[in-house]
């Protein structure tokens, strides 16, 4: 597969509206203007790199400097593809989010959730060799957050992806199955597609769970793939 | 066959995950490997559709040269300060070729990729940065397919040299009368 093919445009209804007005903050934040298309050239179709040596992994968020982590262990676990199916090999993926309680490490977190001294809400893995990566962690709290009265944010935890290009730079979040709060969150609402917002569900996993010791979840990720959509047969 | 995953916000807790060097793109030893290209500092503050300046935005910057080494990421991220502000340490970069035009000589001007992201944003916002006086911008691709009277909002100022660097200005407005031409690829 060459490296300069281009990346194909995303499917249609599965990226969230810039312009959602359930969700407050984009009232103000979103561009009135259409964006200018333009062809993908080298500054689009290549990218950053980074290296486990220069970037060092932590795999495990559960462990602090005093002890472990308050809180419902879990793996997440899950492979990284493009739209072929294609593994994305050795590429970075942050992660960050809220402790048990439902309350971040930041300095701008109000909420009135105790903090966890051993619990600090970053982490940063490498997919291998096949786009497999795993992590562990705590599974974080849902919290209220200002968008409407009553509102809180499903429990969730935030994902950043590189992949091969600036083209393929990705931000989301993983929710969790059966998760009340999915209904009336208007960030997960804000895609339009039905699939599209469920696959960021993650799905409960038996075989990734580990006896006497965490639940398993997988959360897959497909990155856009190159060249023209496949035609339809 | 399976679609992309969809994208959400990055929130207002982001800085959870930042390393601040990484807005000096020249920590590594860039001066040294490229002796030949001049330090540039590049700020700007970031506005929403109220023109208030924008407190926790995450600004992502790319650039494709000079090609990224270990002693030169390409890649940095600032956040915006209290006043809104973003600003990076990097290397003027030299023109590149431009789209589906491997054997041809088109060149686009020196320019770098710039993403925002913040809460309020759903997915990241692209942009370009082209500095005010080269000569490529007349010509570029990418410019010249931005209506005329727009095209500024991509175009820096120069601030004049500053602790060993060129200074460069470009505020990002995201809504607005002057609002930045962002770019879908
Ligand atoms: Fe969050």
């Amino acid at each position: 597969m060459s490296e300069t093919l281009p990346f194909r445009p995303y499917a249609p209804g599965s990226q969230p509206a810039l312009d959602t007005p359930a969700y407050v903050g984009t009232r103000l934040r979103h561009p009135k203007q259409a964006p200018v298309k333009i062809a993908q050239s080298i500054t689009e179709l290549s990218g950053p790199r980074f290296s486990p040596t220069a970037f060092a992994p932590l795999a495990d968020m559960t462990r602090g400097a005093q002890g472990a982590a308050i809180g419902e262990r879990i793996i997440i676990a899950g492979r990284i593809t493009d739209e072929d199916g294609r593994p994305v090999p050795h590429s970075m993926i942050e992660i960050w989010q809220a402790n048990a309680a439902g309350r971040y490490d930041h300095p701008n977190d109000s909420h009135d959730a105790p903090l966890d001294p051993n619990f600090h809400g970053a982490g940063r893995v490498f997919s291998d060799a096949e786009g497999n990566w795993q992590v562990l962690t705590i599974k974080p709290g849902a919290y209220p957050w200002p968008n409407h009265v009553n509102a809180w944010r499903p429990n969730h935890v935030h994902f950043s992806l590189f992949g091969p290009a600036f083209a393929t730079r990705l931000v989301t979040q993983m929710y969790f199955p059966g998760d009340p709060l999915l209904e009336y969150d208007p960030v997960f609402n804000g895609i339009p597609d039905a699939a599209a917002r469920n696959r960021l569900i993650a799905a409960f996993d038996p075989q990734i769970t580990r006896p006497d010791f965490a639940l398993g979840y997988r959360f897959d990720i497909v990155l856009r793939g190159r060249g023209a959509t496949p035609m339809e047969a | 066959m399976p679609i992309a995953t969809a994208s959400q916000t990055i929130g207002p807790y982001w800085h959870l995950l930042e390393d601040e060097s990484w807005a000096d793109l020249t920590r590594l030893g860039a001066a040294a490997a490229h002796p030949d290209r001049r330090p540039i500092v590049l700020s700007g503050v970031l506005r929403d559709g109220a023109g208030d300046p924008f407190p926790d935005a995450c600004v992502e910057l790319w650039q494709a040269d000079p090609p990224a080494s270990d002693a030169f990421p390409g890649f940095g991220r600032s956040r915006t300060d209290r006043d809104g502000r973003y600003r990076f340490r990097t290397l003027m970069p030299q023109p590149v070729p431009a789209a589906g035009a491997p054997g041809t000589n088109a060149l686009q001007a020196p320019h770098l990729a710039l993403a925002i992201l913040s809460r309020g944003l759903m997915h990241a916002l692209h942009t370009r940065v082209y500095f005010a006086g080269q000569a490529l911008n007349e010509a570029d691709p990418v410019l010249s397919a931005i209506a005329p009277a727009r095209r500024g909002t991509l175009i820096a100022t120069p601030l004049g040299a500053h602790d060993g660097a060129d200074g460069w200005q470009l505020d990002l407005r995201l809504q607005g009368g002057d609002e930045t031409v962002f770019l879908e690829f």
